[in-house]
């Protein structure tokens, strides 16, 4: 008899993917393994291993980065240097095989909002191969003048709190914002202005048009309890649903996630900066402190593939040590 | 005349009796002298006490212990707002006026807490 675990959960691509065993690999990919789902096909490796070396990573029709949590500032245990990792996320990038078209940053780019941790930021920033950065802000981002400075410098031609969206090579990206106005009790909130925007936005596209949507904090429930989560963000993938493939890229919990929920794979990357523990694993989110030897293999970056003609995206995540 | 006076004094005596005794129940702090007795901490993302209960006019003050910076928001965003306070940074707000004040931190707003003013 076959195991429970072994069955298909959904196979939206018909592509006979076990997502079972997708989400599983996915949970420990942050202590050090890649994995890479290209084209329908799943292949892990322990990058801790040195299992990196001689693996080919497919080059699909487009390529790119997520990086998020810089935390550009923050110099407390277990990191004193968020300006080492985070140059270590740069090399990472700058050394793989295949040239990334761009780089995202899903937010808390900066630990306290201060012009000085922004310019060390961009400044690491010029040492990567590709000078193309998108971003959307995290709270951090917003403090003290509710993110004024960070559109000024990043939010050029967007709308409200700094939403917008793009095409690149037949994919459509969408920047949300879900930091901003947060009320009291609240989680991340987008708000009824941009789900307006959001609605009008992908109005117009075919449904067979691969839609990537990123945002700071996670946009399903992955923790309410810790403020893992954005209150409407049901009504944002309704307006997501009829998309053959939709991918969602947050940040915010400093460790990687997956889910998959029909046509729609949800994805959280690590942070460049310092890791936060499982939900509801310590008494509060804060910086989980862990021995240096282990900080670099619970940090990283997440790169994307995406291959025309298939649906499904690609994604790596690997880590920095 | 010196009757009234008298007995104003009384009551004012008598009323910040009362006010020290709350204080002592709600906020487990005898106020006064000991301006640390007014001190609300922010631990493991919660501010502690989750109510603390004063006299008009007190000046409260939070610090917070975390590793994470945190803000100190009044629930309509207006009456008081601190800035980030980093570790071990405080922010201080005198209540002058008797009410419920709920409060929360605007960079992770699960985190809420009140000060009620008598």
């Amino acid at each position: 008899m076959a195991s429970p675990k072994d069955e298909i959960l959904y196979d939206h691509n018909h592509d006979g993917i076990d997502r079972r065993g997708f989400l599983r690999c996915m949970a420990w990919a942050g202590t050090g393994a890649l994995c890479v789902l290209d084209g329908g096909v799943l292949t892990s490796y322990a990058l801790d291993r040195g299992g990196e070396k001689g693996v080919k990573i497919p080059k699909g029709e487009l390529a790119f980065v997520q990086i998020s949590d810089s935390h550009m500032g923050f110099d407390k245990p277990a990191n004193p240097d968020v300006v080492a990792t985070f140059q270590a996320a740069i090399d990472k990038i700058n050394a793989l095989p295949v040239a990334p078209e761009f780089i995202l940053h899903t937010g808390d780019v900066s630990h306290l909002a201060k012009a000085a941790q922004f310019d060390n930021v961009e400044q690491i920033l010029k040492s990567a191969r590709t000078q193309e950065v998108f971003y959307v802000p995290g709270e951090h981002d917003l403090v003290g003048d509710d993110g004024q400075q960070f559109r000024e410098r990043y939010g050029k031609g967007t709308q409200g709190a700094g939403w917008y969206s793009f095409e690149k090579k037949g994919v459509h990206f969408v920047g949300l914002v879900n930091v901003a106005n947060l009320k009291a009790g609240g989680l991340g909130s987008l708000g009824a202005e941009q789900l307006e925007w959001l609605e009008k936005d992908v109005k117009h596209l075919k449904s067979s048009t691969p839609v990537v949507v990123f945002a700071h904090i996670p946009l399903w429930a992955v923790y309410p309890e810790w403020g893992w989560g954005t209150d409407d963000s049901a009504q944002a993938l309704g307006y997501l649903k009829r998309f053959g493939s939709v991918m969602v890229l947050n940040g915010h919990i400093h460790q990687t996630m997956q889910k998959v929920e029909g046509n729609v794979t949800f994805h959280t990357a690590c942070s460049t900066a310092f890791p936060q523990p499982k939900p509801g694993a310590a008494p509060s989110p804060g910086p989980m402190k862990v021995p240096a030897e282990q900080l670099r293999s619970l940090l990283g970056v997440t790169e994307v593939h995406y291959k025309k003609g298939q649906h499904a995206l690609a994604i790596t995540d690997s880590s920095l040590g | 005349m010196q009757r009234n006076t008298c007995v104003s004094i009384l009551r004012s005596a008598a009323l910040a009796f009362l006010g020290l005794a709350l204080v002592g129940f709600a906020g487990r702090a005898s106020a006064g002298e000991n301006p640390a007795a007014l001190q609300i901490t922010i631990d493991n993302f919660s501010f502690a006490p989750a109510t603390l209960t004063v006299p008009a006019g007190t000046e409260v003050t939070w610090v917070n212990h975390d590793d994470i910076p945190h803000t100190v928001v009044s629930e309509d965003k207006a009456t008081f707002k601190s800035r980030a306070l980093d570790t071990d940074e405080k922010f201080s707000f005198t209540f002058a006026k008797p009410g419920t004040y709920t409060y929360f931190c605007s960079i992770h707003p699960k985190m809420t807490a009140k000060v009620v003013v008598q």
